[in-house]
């Protein structure tokens, strides 16, 4: 704001001296966008090249199915779909508990196209749509950046983001996740909400709310917005950056986030009910009173004020704490103290452990290690602290909020893996801002010390034309071509502002800090360097790590490529081989894939909105056969579904996530305790394991007839014989193996048709009842038989 | 909801789903059966028997149980509805028969009777424990009474026992009283209580106990008192029948004619209660009685005819099913006034016993809970002697739409008021702040 009035004075002159070159890199940076946005999407095509055009993991393919409804039946049936296919017998209300952002958005994108004559099929749309996405949030990047540090910096931070490694993991071609336009719309939120902070414009505060609520019909990730924004705004007040521009930015954010927010079915009342959504009230009130502080003080004189102040500061203090104690003994009334376990294992990182391992369990809910950092944003790790320093240098309200952001988002970062979504976006903005002013830095300092070339006029032009740039930028957004002539130097006129500052000074002392000729071009192609390595991490990462659409699988040996589909191929026989109605069990993982690729009812889904039900499936996993049967039989199971890794070593299969059924099952089952399945504390399934874990039905379904492949029963994940080789299964048949055993079918056994009378006596003649072949051999110890 | 991903099929499990049905669904009552006999004379020394059933249109075929060119199946079909078994000293069936054959012969619906005797080979004592039902394991074992013996010429041994110990079932013994005692002599066995697919029709006096008649008691026998049964019927779960006894003599011409006198007791009946008793009973066995049918399940809101898709919380339904019981001849309308349906989602969530029409129908009409998930209206009708009904029908239940709650609320209206009186006022301020300079 205290802009000095000799740079604004300057600016028109030149303006017209520079009229060409602004033009150009208006053009150019348009241009470099495009080739960033290209980027982002074509990064993202590897899975697609490699593999096919198809949905990856297991949220992907909820969010497919129900564009497919969305696709098929419009969107008031979407908005009421009860669906009975999971969660059998309950059923799910799909339109009451789904982000409908994205599914919303693939459906509108798919209707478009074909309005259009574009027959694409909804899958191909799904498949696309993060790709696309994240193209736009690396434009949102740029206009983020640009808005807090100028237009290199917010060029350099697009690059960045639409390559970074962990944005990429949940936005490969075919990751069809709600994370896939919700990084978009959280980056295209703090822009809005930065560029009125800039401007104090009402439009861009609406502009702001809008997209605010995109954000919230898109992702539960929406908390960190209405969490850092208040942040930002408290620390403005606290800082004495209060202004009616600050007040525009929030207030009406709030207000119409609110109730917007609370037109979506799964928000609902929780937009003013839970802890999650305090902050922004409370700051909201405070930035009331602030706001009429300021105007008291504006009116009445001194010394009335501080009048006014000790009254107001004594009813006020009084009144406060009533609310309070009002306030706390309401939240301290539930049990959670109005906060949902996700939310609280944010806070308490040791809390999902605790007492929620239906959370723990979920291997995104994790800590992430230390050299996830470096696989996911790698060199950007080293840039961050530099530019959260050139965030300081100066330290202007949309500079302090990315601080802000940085800070909040490395702090969940470490708290739960999959919130490195929320921390790359921050780390390239930082990111960004750092290599355009050391690049800055650098080029001012070799074209100073060249000769030939006054330095002078040359770092005024190469400040103005980032700014101008933006100008003519801001001027082509917000299509007032007409007027642009008219507009844009009190356009550029509001920039300088903010920008001429730290320019001036950086003027001022860059004749005295200007570098060395050597060392800064030395340093120049070290930061080169530096980008060359990230760009080869991302394009690697890219292509190896991150494009495994985790369905179908391939490994790499001495003959060649194996391709493992037996996902596929197990949810194709269910769709052709079982009955329409027939329920399928598993554990959740499964679940949105059974029910979008085979057709089939299940269970539980990897929507684990049901504690209860979910333990009651790991409680017949880790139950003896007979008492499984029973569970599953109550719940009109007919199929029941295991993924076994162990005969081509896929470590993600139910064995090694065995524990956690045992967990959740224990924790609403108490009859199901952990140390029975474990050997002094060693989870095993070898000789020396305990009988409960080798007469579980998970192991009983994992190992059935193992031992025929190669005659030891070797388990290649856990690298060790299996315990019990020989065994039968009595109230479970086997109906389908894929081919690499990775999935096992098995069919519940019906109902004994008759019951057999003492036992005794069949033991007895053994000899006889052995010769009756497959009706023996279980019949002793089993009332059906 | 139109046109919907959500398709309710019904399934209805008359019978298990084993390998088919015996009978034709039309008319449950065997015609074919193949009798096995030790013996050829049996044919003749059990004929009143025999020809009871054949009077009854039964088509018997005797065969001899060691003949090596009986077979039950061929070429995958059941050549006989019933299968009876007079031939209890047979070690080894001829042709393809053996133990496992006969099993899957029960367990594909088909009736079976078997008739063991003091002489009862390992094979039939195994088909018994197969069926749930152990014979004394001690092979020279008949069961004796002192005190409920049939008064004959000779004193004897007391192993001709004069029983009227029956089971209390007008389905399976027929509506006339059974007036004379049942002559019995043989082997006694015992049922699993927990077993509840088996039933003891005929049940020893308490004073029964079974031993070897012909030795000295040295250790207290195994079996003793009402625990032994005489005659058991079994009703397998897909509603397959089975007789079992352990004595073939009583369905001799002999103990058919002859007179009996229970000891102690003054009447003398001209007449055994063989007769009427075996008679009756094999009806049962070969579905002449107690078989019940469903047919016609509907369910519909009231004031509609037609079955919704799904149906939504607190909406009103009617259920009816039409139920008939096979006389032997046709399908009847089964009457009574204990046929209940659930409307069950883990746990039933209505009960209600259906009313009826004398004419077979029973429906009842009742409000959907308050519960969304996927319900399943169910009948399970579980009746003494009759064949278990089961049948079950997935129906989705959905919470209302959005556009089907109320859409103003009276309690609310202070609040339309406030959000009004608002807008106005704001208007108004605004108007004033801006134009009153």
């Amino acid at each position: 704001m205290a802009a000095p009035e000799t740079s604004t004075a300057a600016v028109p002159t030149l303006y017209t001296n520079n009229t060409l070159r602004n033009a150009f890199g208006g053009v150019l940076s348009f241009f470099i966008l495009l080739l960033i946005g290209v980027m982002a999407f074509s990064i993202r095509l590897f899975s697609v090249i490699k593999y096919e055009s198809v949905i990856h993991e297991f949220d992907p393919y909820f969010n497919y199915r129900v564009t497919q409804f969305l696709a098929k039946n419009g969107i008031y049936e979407f908005w009421n779909w009860f669906d009975d296919r999971t969660w059998y017998p309950l059923g799910r209300v799909i339109g009451g508990t789904v982000y409908p952002g994205l599914t919303l958005t693939a459906g509108t994108i798919w209707w478009l196209l074909n309005s259009l004559n574009i027959p694409l099929s909804v899958e191909t749309v799904c498949v696309f749509t993060a790709p696309i996405f994240s193209a736009f949030a690396s434009w949102a990047t740029f206009l983020l950046t640009k808005e807090v540090k100028g237009t290199g910096a917010g060029l350099t931070a697009a690059a960045l983001l639409a390559m970074v490694p962990s944005y990429i993991s949940r936005s490969v071609a075919g990751s069809y996740d709600n994370e896939a336009v919700a990084i978009f719309a959280l980056i295209f939120t703090f822009y809005l909400y930065i560029k009125t902070l800039n401007t104090g414009s009402l439009f861009y505060a609406t502009l702001n709310s809008i997209a605010y609520f995109y954000m919230v019909c898109s992702w539960g990730g929406y908390t960190f917005i209405i969490n850092l924004i208040p942040m930002h705004v408290l620390l403005c007040i606290v800082t004495g950056r209060f202004s009616s521009r600050l007040y525009i930015a929030y207030a009406p954010l709030v207000v119409l986030g609110t109730l917007l927010a609370a037109l979506v079915p799964v928000v609902g009342f929780n937009a003013v009910m839970t802890s999650e959504h305090f902050a922004s009230f409370l700051v909201f009130i405070i930035l009331h009173v602030v706001a009429f502080v300021y105007y008291i003080k504006g009116i009445l004189s001194p010394k009335m004020f501080k009048v006014a102040v000790t009254l107001v500061v004594s009813v006020g203090l009084a009144v406060c704490c009533a609310v309070i104690a009002v306030l706390i003994a309401l939240v301290a009334s539930s049990p959670t103290k109005g906060w949902s376990g996700r939310s609280l294992s944010l806070l308490d990182p040791t809390y999902a452990s605790k007492y929620i391992p239906i959370i723990a369990s979920v291997s995104e809910h994790q800590p992430p290690t230390w050299p996830s950092y470096f696989m996911d944003i790698n060199v950007l790790a080293f840039l961050v602290p530099a530019g959260i320093i050139a965030c300081f240098s100066p330290l202007s309200d949309s500079s302090s909020f990315v601080v802000l952001y940085i800070a909040t988002s490395v702090y969940f970062s470490g708290v739960m893996v999959r919130l490195m979504l929320v921390f790359a976006p921050a780390a390239c903005i930082t990111s960004g801002i750092a290599l355009s002013q050391s690049f800055d830095v650098f080029t001012r300092s070799i074209k100073f010390q060249l000769p030939g070339i006054s330095s002078n006029t040359e770092v005024d032009a190469a400040e103005t034309s980032s700014a101008t740039a933006e100008a003519q930028n801001d001027a082509v957004k917000t299509e007032k071509s007409e007027e642009t002539s008219k507009n844009r130097p009190s356009k550029k006129s509001k920039k300088k502002e903010k920008e001429e500052k730290p320019s001036t000074k950086a003027k001022a002392e860059k004749r005295l800090l200007a570098l060395p000729l050597d060392s800064s071009v030395i340093s120049l192609l070290l930061l080169i360097l530096l980008g060359a390595f990230y760009v080869v991490h991302c394009v690697w990462a890219a292509a190896e790590a991150y494009s495994a659409p985790s369905i179908v699988l391939t490994s790499r040996s001495h003959d060649g490529l194996h391709v493992f589909d037996d996902f596929r191929e197990a949810y194709g026989w269910l769709r052709h081989n079982t009955d329409v109605d027939d329920k399928v069990a598993s554990w959740w993982d499964y679940g949105y894939q059974t029910t979008a690729m085979a057709n089939r009812t299940v269970i539980v889904d990897n929507n684990t909105w049901n504690n209860t039900h979910i333990a009651t499936v790991g409680t017949a996993m880790s139950s003896p056969e007979k008492a499984a049967w029973e569970i599953f039989h109550s719940l009109d199971v007919k199929y029941v579904l295991v993924v076994f890794g162990g005969l081509v070593g896929y470590p993600s299969d139910d064995i090694n996530k065995f524990l956690w059924m045992v967990r959740i099952g224990g924790g609403v089952f108490p009859h199901i305790k952990e140390p029975d399945y474990l050997r002094d504390g060693q989870y095993r399934i070898d000789s020396q394991a305990t009988p409960t874990m080798l007469n579980c039905l998970m192991y009983k379904l994992s190992y059935y007839r193992f031992v025929e492949t190669d005659g030891k029963g070797f388990d290649r994940v856990r690298q060790t014989e299996i315990g019990k080789k020989h065994f039968k299964l009595t109230h479970f048949e086997e109906v389908f193996t894929t081919h690499h055993w990775m999935v096992r079918i098995y069919k519940l056994k019906p109902p004994k048709n008759r019951i057999r009378g003492k036992t005794k006596k069949s033991k007895s003649k053994t000899s006889s009842t052995s010769s009756r072949g497959k009706r023996s051999g279980s019949g002793k110890k089993n009332p059906w038989q | 909801m139109g046109k919907l991903w959500v398709i309710s099929i019904a399934s209805i499990f008359i019978l298990l789903p084993f390998l088919g049905n015996a009978f034709s669904p039309e008319s449950p009552t065997d015609r074919r059966v193949l009798v096995l006999l030790d013996d050829s004379a049996i044919k003749s020394s059990h004929s009143i028997y025999f020809n009871s059933l054949k009077s009854r249109g039964f088509d018997l075929e005797f065969k001899l149980a060691d003949d090596p060119k009986i077979a039950l199946q061929r070429y995958g079909q059941y050549l006989y509805d019933a299968l009876v078994l007079f031939c209890p000293s047979v070690e080894r069936f001829g042709g393809s028969i053996d133990l496992a054959a006969i099993l899957d012969f029960v367990d594909s619906g088909r009736d079976l009777i078997i008739a063991a005797d003091s002489s009862a080979s390992d094979l039939i004592r195994e088909v018994g424990i197969e069926c749930g039902v152990d014979f004394d394991e001690d092979p020279s074992a008949m069961v004796i009474d002192h005190i409920g013996y049939a008064v004959s010429e000779t004193e004897g041994d007391h192993t001709l026992i004069a029983s009227d110990d029956l089971i209390k079932s007008d389905v399976i013994l027929g509506s006339k009283r059974i007036e004379a005692p049942i002559l019995f002599r043989g082997i006694g066995h015992s049922l699993n209580p927990a077993n509840n697919l088996v039933l003891k029709v005929l049940s020893a006096s308490p004073s029964a106990y079974s031993a070897n008649p012909k030795s000295k008691l040295s250790t207290p026998p195994s079996l003793t008192g009402s625990a032994i049964s005489l005659v058991s019927i079994v009703q397998a779960r897909n509603n397959a029948r089975i007789l079992i006894t352990g004595s073939l003599s009583m369905f001799s011409n002999k103990f058919f004619r002859s007179g009996v006198q229970k000891a102690g007791e003054k009447t003398k009946h001209e007449k055994s209660g063989n007769e009427q008793f075996l008679t009756e009973i094999s009806k049962w066995v070969f579905h002449e009685r107690g078989h019940l049918k469903t047919v016609n399940v509907k369910h519909h809101k009231v004031g509609e005819t037609d079955e919704p898709a799904l149906y939504r919380i607190n909406d009103e339904l009617e259920y009816s099913v039409e139920i008939y019981e096979w006389s032997g001849k046709s399908w009847d309308p089964y009457v009574a006034n204990d046929v209940q349906v659930q409307f069950y989602m883990m746990s039933p969530y209505v009960l209600k016993t259906m009313s009826h029409n004398k004419k077979g129908l029973y429906s009842t009409s009742f409000k959907v809970p308050d519960v969304y998930g996927v319900f399943q209206f169910k009948v399970e009708y579980q009746k003494l002697g009759y064949t278990s009904l089961s049948l079950s029908k997935q129906i989705p239940v959905r919470p209302y739409r959005h556009n089907e709650y109320e859409r103003f609320i009276p309690a609310a209206y202070p609040y339309y008021g406030a959000a009004f009186s608002m807008m106005a006022g704001f208007f108004v301020f605004s108007f004033v702040h801006l134009y009153s300079k």
